[in-house]
């Protein structure tokens, strides 16, 4: 065989450049929203199928509080539109402004995970606790596990910050407040579902 | 075996409800000598190890090259490693249970108290699904598909440092309970009422060394999903992947979309054990056959996710040793997706009886029914593939024939199974024992040393030897039919399962056959730890190049071991089967001309926080609050702690690889070009 058959089935076959790395990073972090789900799924479930044997206990109807949600609700809401502005301040470059928007959002959400430990402090105090019955079992734990995932949020959300603050928007750093963002917006989904499944139907019932 | 530390006035603050009685070793009954003999073994032959590591003075090579390793080929030696100890583990289990079930007939009880031999078929089957053929499954889709794919790595190496680590924790959760405690008595899947039961920590063990393990696997599947749409080599597009790749796609994709359901149940489970929610109990509105129900939602699609990727490596052994492409590569394509969407749709098959009505049985009957149609698919496939090949009789192409033949038998037993009104007089019964053992072992087993004899010379450099892979092949195929045969004609009889004395004399024959292929198995699993041992000390004579058995993708095409960085180019791929198209066309390996190789760095995180992450879980199994609370917050720490490192890469630099080019071991691989 010539040489210049070699050469050929060299640049064939390989690529004699290193090739640019790809980053799976938010693919990866998008597939574990989706993995997330299923727990979520799983929570969801749990309530649909238990959230009317309230053993003599009382009903959704009698202990959830709407106007609390509503207040709820809107924090959680606000707050997206507010990590949204930060992500725009992101695209800017502009450090300062990423960093005023991540705090306002983090403030939000840690009013809305107040409140809502003040509705279960509430319902326990009234003897509606956890296991009162299979209603409430799996309402505060499919409430509670939100609430779980926007805790963590805030934390990651400050860890970020200080990370943000000290190293700058580099890449790595725009990497990390795209997958939060997602995460953020994730969380707000899942309420949405929260709220009319468990307590706008509760209502109803 | 009553815990006298449930109560909570016996709780101290310093170690929660562990007292020296809860140490079984101490106990004067024949369980405690048994367990104290077994725990002096274990002590001693732990001591021999550390002992011998640290004489040989390798804590420093194992540290820096394995245990903080984030190299896919090295935690897939790892994950092998784990499942072939838990192997042994789990099977001396399976050895109990058929001396137990041999002898205890009328009036003998047999040597196992029925507490103990609760504990033991537990232990038995969640050890061999999660610690072993899970463990194999990851193990090996780690080292192999990288390759596969001409990658340098997997999407996240760190991640998947991490998740070993989550395992073999998991499985230390498990072995601890041997010694500390005692383990659930619920079964593999931790069925309530029973599961609910406060006395003892036997189910927190189950619950936490599986939500350790299930994360861990959880965040493979993430990785490898990843890997696999990001990081193939250019020119591989979907449908010219290698089928095992295919099928670890698939099998990732299960495990992304179960797992989660998984760790979710065992969550409320824990809930209710923990905190007395009433999701599973028997009162207050509690639902025991929810957690049926979520459990198989589950259950089911992970017993795919262990065949799954083991179709793939019967796709991979069959061409190669019939000197052919795969027949119908498209099919076994589609077949794999569409029994990963099936797999999601068959669930209630596993408890019919729950009486759900006709309707709700018969979609369930027919979706299983038809899933074995894409099965049949990749049966005839393989056989297609043989037919007018140049079929060579290698070890690994044995093992493939006895899996055609057993596991074609076991697939036929499950549609027996399917039909609702037999399954009813079925149900827990021996036949559903020996089914799914027919599928696991004759599947799942059989693949894993096909797939171990196959890809050994690759990860070694040299081959498995012959004759002991021979003797350990006939071994568990003879040893099997012997063992599980029995139990498909006392099934029919309607014996049911998880007995540990019977009163019909009648029977005592069967389960004496049924000891003695146990026996044979225990020399197949002896030949097999012979096989390595002999090929290790022969491992000169056995030594082979980069490709040793002719192979067709992309792993055979580097040199054995691989380096670091796999390739030192990355393939440009045209067709399936690339490496051969290479071969064909007189690919020739450069030997100069190379550059630097970005790579990933080692990192201690994993073992930090997968350690933290165990203390944690044994402070909540023997509510030792102060632990729990502590590890926990170091696992929080020690994650935050790891984001703060950016410099997570280096550049291996050109004249180290083009050191290693010159001297890697590369001769069949030229061989395989001339040829």
């Amino acid at each position: 065989m010539s040489s210049t058959a070699v050469d050929t089935a060299q640049s064939r076959f390989l690529c004699l450049e290193e090739p640019h790395a790809h980053n799976g990073t938010l693919l990866g972090f998008w597939i574990y929203l989706m993995s997330d789900c299923f727990i979520f799924a799983s929570l969801f479930a749990c309530y649909a199928v238990l959230g009317t044997n309230t053993a003599g206990g009382p009903s959704a109807a009698q202990v959830l509080d709407l106007h609390g949600l509503a207040i709820n609700t809107a924090l959680l809401l606000v707050s997206s539109v507010t990590f949204g502005f930060a992500m725009l301040e992101m695209s800017r470059r502009r450090k300062g402004a990423v960093l005023a928007w991540l705090a306002v959002s983090g403030l939000l959400a840690a009013g809305f995970v107040t409140l809502e430990i003040r509705e279960f402090l509430g319902m326990i105090a009234e003897g509606a606790g956890p296991g009162r019955s299979a209603f409430l079992s799996s309402f505060f734990t499919l409430v509670g596990t939100h609430g779980l995932h926007v805790s963590v949020g805030i934390l990651w959300l400050i860890v970020l910050m200080v990370q943000v603050g000290k190293f700058g928007l580099s890449e790595a750093n725009i990497r990390r407040l795209q997958c939060l963002s997602m995460f953020w917006h994730f969380l707000d989904l899942v309420w949405v579902g929260v709220f009319s499944f468990v307590y706008l139907s509760g209502v109803l019932r | 075996m009553l815990e006298p530390t449930t109560h909570p006035a016996a709780r101290s603050f310093l170690f929660g409800r562990l007292t020296l009685d809860s140490l079984p070793f101490l106990q004067p009954d024949l369980e405690g000598r048994i367990v104290l003999v077994t725990f002096i073994a274990v002590c001693l032959g732990g001591l021999a190890i550390l002992g011998l590591i640290t004489k040989k003075r390798l804590w420093g090579y194992l540290w820096n090259e394995w245990f903080t390793s984030v190299d896919h080929k090295k935690l897939g030696i790892m994950y092998m490693i784990l499942g072939t100890v838990m192997l042994l583990r789990g099977f001396a289990d399976a050895l109990m249970m058929r001396a137990q079930q041999a002898i205890a007939f009328g009036p003998n009880m047999g040597y196992l108290p029925p507490e103990h031999y609760d504990q033991i078929f537990t232990a038995h089957g969640s050890i061999m699904i999660f610690f072993v053929a899970m463990a194999y499954i990851v193990g090996l889709i780690n080292y192999v598909m990288p390759l596969q794919i001409g990658s340098r790595d997997v999407a996240f190496p760190f991640l998947n440092n991490l998740s070993f680590w989550f395992t073999f924790w998991g499985a230390i959760t498990f072995m601890v309970s041997l010694f500390v405690g005692s383990f659930s008595t619920a079964g593999w899947l931790g069925y309530p009422p029973v599961s609910e039961l406060q006395q003892g920590p036997g189910v927190d063990y189950y619950i936490w060394g599986l939500q350790l393990s299930g994360v861990g696997t959880l965040l493979s599947g993430v990785n490898f999903v990843v890997t696999i749409i990001k990081m193939r080599a250019p020119g591989m597009t979907m449908m010219k992947m290698p089928v095992f790749t295919w099928t670890s796609l698939c099998t990732s994709g299960l495990i992304i979309a179960t797992f989660p359901v998984l760790t979710a149940t065992l969550f409320l489970l824990s809930l209710d054990r923990y905190i007395g929610t009433h999701f599973f109990t028997s009162d207050f509105g509690g639902n025991v056959m929810m957690y049926i129900n979520l459990i198989w939602v589950w259950g089911h699609p992970e017993v795919y996710i262990l065949i799954l990727p083991i179709f793939g490596i019967y796709s991979e052994i069959v061409p190669t040793f019939s000197g052919k492409p795969l027949f119908g590569y498209s099919s076994m394509v589609y077949a794999t997706c569409a029994i990963m969407i099936l797999s999601y749709l068959v669930w209630l098959h596993h408890f019919f009886t729950m009486g759900s009505g006709a309707d709700v049985n018969s979609f369930f009957s027919l979706t299983t029914m038809i899933i074995s149609i894409p099965t049949g698919v990749k049966i005839f496939n393989w056989l297609f593939t043989m037919y007018r090949g140049r079929v060579q009789f290698t070890v690994p192409m044995l093992w493939t024939m006895g899996f055609l033949f057993t596991f074609t038998i076991g697939g036929m037993t499950g549609v027996m199974l399917s039909v609702a009104p037999a399954d009813f007089l079925l149900h827990n019964s021996l036949f559903l024992i020996a089914h799914f053992h027919n599928v696991i072992i004759g599947g799942v087993v059989f693949g894993v040393f096909a797939g171990v004899n196959y890809w050994f010379p690759k990860a070694f450099g040299f081959k498995l030897d012959e004759s002991w892979g021979r003797a350990s092949f006939w071994f568990w195929q003879i040893g099997f039919w012997l063992a599980f045969g029995p139990l498909y004609i006392m099934g029919l009889m309607g014996v049911t399962r998880r007995l540990s004395h019977f009163d019909n004399p009648a029977l005592q024959p069967y389960f004496i056959v049924a000891a003695v292929g146990a026996g044979l198995i225990a020399l197949g699993i002896a030949s097999f730890i012979i096989q390595i041992g002999v090929s290790i000390l022969r491992r000169k004579q056995y030594a082979v190049g980069g490709d040793p058995w002719n192979g067709r993708t992309l792993e055979w095409a580097t040199s054995s071991p691989p380096p670091a960085y796999n390739f030192a180019f990355v393939p440009n791929v045209h067709e399936r089967d690339a490496w051969m198209d290479m071969k064909r066309h007189g690919y020739r390996r450069p030997l100069e001309g190379f550059n630097d190789i970005h790579m990933p760095s080692n990192t201690a995180s994993g073992v930090i926080i997968g350690t933290l992450s165990f203390l944690c879980c044994f402070g909540l199994i023997w509510y030792i609050w102060w632990l729990a609370v502590a590890s926990f917050v170091g696992v929080i720490v020690a994650s935050i702690a790891h984001t703060f490192n950016y410099h997570r890469d280096y550049h291996i630099p050109k004249a180290e690889v083009d050191s290693f080019e010159h001297s890697g071991n590369w001769q069949d691989a030229a061989q395989g070009a001339n040829a």
